[in-house]
């Protein structure tokens, strides 16, 4: 096997990955991304609505301690207050960065920034009504951001491994981290790639879901390659599920729509969010918004022929603001609903949207785990942003907007972290040829395989267990046959056959490893969402539906060795302001 | 029952391309194309190859050549596309194929790498962002969308002659999205590397670009901006 060496590699070509990339290469640090996909096609691209952050162009007086004020709340009250503090603060500085870089914003009349109104925002600590925060693009900011990454990484000369699937994590005799074992998926060719800093970037794991608004792509590589290689994973039960994704084709309506002054309604034609969340009505949080509508169709005031939709009413705003500010959603709702927003509501639905959870990091990118008497310890070589880390950011509920800023600015941090630890100097001990094989292993065993079942019932198998068990409302009973379940198919993923066996493109093979990352994922939140025995966040149980501060005040730490399920401190000390207490979350 | 004939590539079993036939089952509903090639690696035959990612017409990665018109598999219902029952899937025009649907890109890529596509603008940044008016940013509509799916630089007979001299819409598009900035600055240069016989003067108005645009932007008419630029810049 081939050996190629570098001072940094990022696995992942979306916005964090890129974000990060950008930033070493300008160091002038021998930098590589790998990415499954061409960068533009990663799922950063079907980002909408915009990037939120305290620029105080829309007000003036904004105030990044509002966002994170809102953000705290928003994570009910499991975001780590020291990391929410570094993002709300930083942020203005990446987001003007990005300006300055050619993206394409949209602008107000004085020529700054647009920024529309988002879901649990508010002015002055809760105090002064609904802020507009989230910096816009019309609603093709995720689009706009990607590429004006990938533009700026095209100047910068950063080396792409395009079409190059990350198979496992290479750890050297200490457990640090020293590359990946990487397959080239035009020819086939499998290379260990050797680094000094490996950056996780891998984005989500919608897939794991029936219904997701989420690309194929998003199959939890990262997760995957983390679990098996002893890292743990934090906050797995926490999933967003996006109120409005299209019923029946689960693409993403963006919470913008509300933002310019649509809402939902049930199948009497009434605006329940105002029932729900009297101040906010229909932008309240996310996770508050998505049980009102499940709400509203378990009680019969659902819509269309199977009582199992709402509506999102925009024809209101007229066809000026909406081909000027929602243009995507306009061609979206046309294309996979058959409805023209102009004339008529969008049916919706909550839909899997975002995993809170991921690899648990520090504010540089650091991937952590805990030692033995259950202090937090960095594991060398291993670093994590975007949706895939967990730093955290979202806790147990992200707000609309905050995952672009997340990408930028945990992207650019791992960046700036890495290029100052390779100035200073990093010395690894070489991976043996024993440590390579051992990474290797998992794709040598399914080459070898003859026999077993196909790749996509298995697939299917897994996103049913996951949407029926794990889904907006959960209990524990339910829950525990869905484990039970997954446990009759663990294996049956672990033997999954190859449809295919040969070099040239072989995407049966990249199904077949990331169906095996899709599995890990699942497992994790299927495990501790069982364990979280209180509802909090996106986390909603029907037989424990109080949040519990006096036991889960904390994040939870999955550990695939043994399947077990820990707990870790939430930080709770902000370096420059007072510390946020715990409340009663309503909006 | 849908018959659906697609072009199969493998290189390493294959001496020539060759079609294959599905008569595949959609009891009746106007699914995506890409929903059809799904349904084929699922249940028909596992080795088919295609690209895809975001299945709703942003990322780019299913352009393919649909009953003889290049667009996004994705966002195509069978309804716009087949007469009859039968659909003919192949890959995109033009590029090398690598395997089945999948195509070479490089060359593609490498055409909007050279126009720079990135801001060009070395006088300091401001602590805010760079202020730019709403009539300002509007010249960017219809020109930063793109997704660089390729589908229209592959069904451009100019770019298929000469894939590695002419630029192509897809390519001049970016080139004028970056001219049209008023926060770029680097006009002149751009224009200076764009004057040549083969960059974009072999463009020569056919508009298979606009016809085939995904999301309904007009290379065309970015292009006749740039030769304007040129030519005025000529006397």
């Amino acid at each position: 096997m081939r050996t190629i060496s570098f001072d940094g590699v990022i696995v992942g070509g979306g916005g964090a990955g890129m974000r990060a990339a950008l930033q070493l290469a300008q160091s002038g640090y021998k930098t590589a991304v790998i990415s499954k996909v061409f960068p533009t096609r990663s799922h950063t691209v079907s980002a909408q609505g915009g990037i939120t952050c305290a620029i105080a162009s829309a007000d003036p007086q904004d105030d990044w301690r509002w966002h994170m004020y809102d953000t705290v709340k928003g994570s009910d009250y499991i975001g780590d207050q020291d990391a929410i503090e570094y993002m709300c603060s930083v942020g203005p500085e990446a987001i003007f960065e990005l300006e300055h870089m050619g993206l394409p914003f949209s602008r107000t009349e004085e020529g700054r920034i647009y920024q529309r109104p988002f879901g649990g925002q508010s002015k002055n600590f809760g105090e002064g009504g609904q802020a507009a925060r989230t910096c816009a693009a019309a609603d093709r900011t995720g689009h706009a951001l990607l590429h004006t990454l990938y533009q700026n990484n095209i100047k910068n000369e950063t080396v792409f491994f395009n079409e190059w699937f990350a198979v496992d994590l290479v750890k050297n005799q200490d457990g640090a981290v020293v590359g990946v074992i990487a397959i080239c998926i035009e020819t086939g060719e499998t290379v260990y790639v050797k680094s000094k800093a490996t950056v996780f970037a891998t984005g989500g794991a919608g897939r794991i879901y029936a219904s997701t608004t989420n690309a194929h792509i998003n199959t939890g590589d990262g997760m995957g390659m983390a679990l098996r290689a002893g890292v743990p994973a934090q906050d797995m039960e926490m999933w967003q599920f996006h109120p409005t994704g299209i019923y029946g084709a689960g693409t993403l309506v963006t919470e913008g729509c509300r933002g310019e002054g649509g809402y939902l309604v049930n199948n009497d034609g009434e605006r329940f969010m105002e029932r729900y969340a009297p101040n906010a009505k229909d932008l309240a949080g996310r996770d508050v918004v998505a049980r009102s509508m499940v709400l509203e169709i378990l009680e019969g005031r659902g819509c269309g022929p199977n009582g199992d939709h709402v509506k999102l009413k925009l024809d209101h705003l007229g066809e000026d603001v909406l081909e000027s500010r929602l243009p995507g959603i306009c061609e979206l709702s046309r294309t996979f609903a058959h409805v023209d927003p102009v004339k008529e509501p969008i049916p919706v639905v909550p839909t899997c949207h975002y995993m809170m959870g991921g690899i648990p990091t520090n504010v540089h990118g650091q991937a952590l785990t805990v030692d033995a008497s259950g202090n937090d310890a960095v594991i060398p070589g291993l670093y994590a942003c975007g949706e895939v880390a967990c730093v955290s950011v979202h806790g147990a509920n992200r707000l609309g907007g905050n995952s672009l800023l997340d990408l930028v600015v945990f992207g650019r941090a791992s960046g700036l972290f890495i290029e100052k630890s390779l100035r200073e100097g990093i010395e690894l001990r070489d991976a043996s040829q024993t440590d390579i094989d051992a990474a290797g292993s998992r794709l040598e065993a399914l080459n070898a395989r003859e026999s077993g079942e196909q790749v996509a019932p298995l697939r299917q198998e897994l996103q049913e267990i996951m949407q029926n068990h794990f889904g907006v409302f959960r209990t524990g009973e339910f829950m525990r046959e869905g484990i039970a379940k997954l446990e009759n198919l663990r294996e049956r993923v672990e033997n999954v056959a190859l449809a295919d066996r040969s070099n040239a493109f072989n995407t049966s093979r990249i199904e077949c490893l990331e169906l095996q990352n899709l599995f890990e994922t699942a497992e994790a939140t299927a495990i501790v969402a069982e364990a979280r025995d209180e509802s909090r966040g996106a986390h909603a149980r029907e037989d424990f539906t109080e949040r519990d501060d006096e036991n889960w005040l904390c994040h939870s730490l999955y550990h695939g060795e043994g399947k077990k399920v820990s707990k870790r401190s939430v930080n709770f000390t902000p370096q420059t302001v007072e510390t946020f207490q715990p409340m009663a979350r309503s909006y | 029952m849908l018959q659906v004939s697609l072009y199969r590539y493998n290189p390493e079993t294959d001496e020539a391309p060759f079609m294959q036939d599905f008569a595949v089952d959609t009891s009746g509903r106007d699914l995506m194309v890409l929903d059809v090639l799904e349904l084929i690696k699922a249940e028909y035959d596992g080795s088919v190859t295609y690209r895809r990612s975001c299945r709703e017409g942003v990322c780019g990665s299913d352009g393919l050549n649909m009953n003889g018109k290049n667009g996004l598999a994705c966002v195509t219902p069978l309804s716009e596309t087949v007469k009859g029952d039968k659909l003919v899937i192949r890959p995109l025009p033009g590029l090398p194929v690598i395997r089945d649907l999948v195509v070479d890109m490089s060359l593609f890529y490498a055409q909007y790498e050279k126009v720079q596509p990135y801001l060009q603008n070395p006088s300091p940044a401001p602590a805010i962002e760079r202020l730019q008016s709403p009539e300002e940013r509007a010249q960017l509509d219809g020109l930063y969308e793109c997704i660089l799916c390729a589908c229209c630089s592959t069904s451009c007979p100019s770019f298929w002659w000469n894939p590695d001299r002419f630029i192509g819409p897809a390519g001049l598009l970016q080139a004028y999205r970056f001219l049209a900035d008023s926060r770029d600055t680097a006009t002149e240069e751009r224009l200076s590397k764009l004057d040549d016989p083969f960059s974009v003067f072999r463009c020569h108005g056919i508009q298979n670009c606009v016809n085939v645009c995904p999301k309904g932007l007009n290379p065309t008419k970015a292009i006749g901006h740039i030769r304007t630029m040129l030519l005025s810049r000529a006397t």
